[in-house]
């Protein structure tokens, strides 16, 4: 079962240079939120900025990883 | 039902329809709190849109993922094109950037949506689970 911390870790070494902050929302392993800040969405969509971090479990989401629910944001734009 | 046959559908339904939402349950009973919170968005907007329950068939979904490139549920289609998830949706709604996407006025009230979903002015089911089997 995933557990927050690994899941904190693959986006970090995915997306290098990013921060994680990931929690599992119900405690089952299977529900979880993660906000991302990461230089790599200056630029994109929405859309694209969620599917680089999709991208890092593959078909895991929607899979073992039920839900993952993102906020992505720049390092910009969170200050 | 074949698997291409659902995929010509969706195909057709995301073509056909201005606002389309694929979701878990209905926009009057939906079944996950994500699918909830998107219905809530388009709801409060007041704009119509088509839904359809993925459900039935978990070929629906794997069709739906295939087409996207989208790998959860919901997924709201504007034009033809993904808008995005629960996330995306909600977070465009907060912004107005989801009124301007389907083509309607902000409303008044800036507040979230909350589920659930009431009076959703959606057009009638198309009714895929009818077909299927």
């Amino acid at each position: 079962m995933p557990t927050p911390g690994e899941l904190k870790e693959r986006i970090e070494i995915a997306l290098p240079g990013s921060t994680a902050e990931v929690q599992d929302l119900t405690g089952g392993g299977d529900h979880f939120r993660a906000e991302v800040i990461s230089e790599r969405f200056d630029g994109l969509s929405r859309i694209d900025r969620h599917r680089l971090v999709y991208d890092v479990f593959g078909d895991e989401v929607g899979g073992p990883i039920h839900a993952l629910s993102l906020k992505t944001s720049t390092p910009e734009e969170t200050t | 039902m074949t698997n291409d046959e659902i995929r010509d559908f969706i195909q057709q339904s995301i073509g056909e329809n201005h606002v389309m939402l694929f979701m878990k349950g209905t926009p009057e009973q939906p079944m996950c709190g994500f699918s909830a919170r998107t219905a809530a968005a388009l709801n409060a907007l007041g704009v119509e849109y088509s839904a359809l329950d993925i459900l039935p068939d978990p070929r629906i979904r794997q069709e739906l993922s295939g087409l996207s490139q989208w790998p959860t549920i919901p997924q709201l289609f504007v034009d033809g094109k993904l808008v995005g998830g629960a996330d995306i949706v909600t977070e465009m709604y907060e912004t107005g950037e989801l009124a301007d996407t389907v083509g309607v006025a902000q409303p008044a009230a800036e507040q979230v949506p909350e589920p659930p979903a009431v009076e959703a002015p959606q057009t009638a089911p198309l009714g895929l689970e009818n077909r299927l089997g």
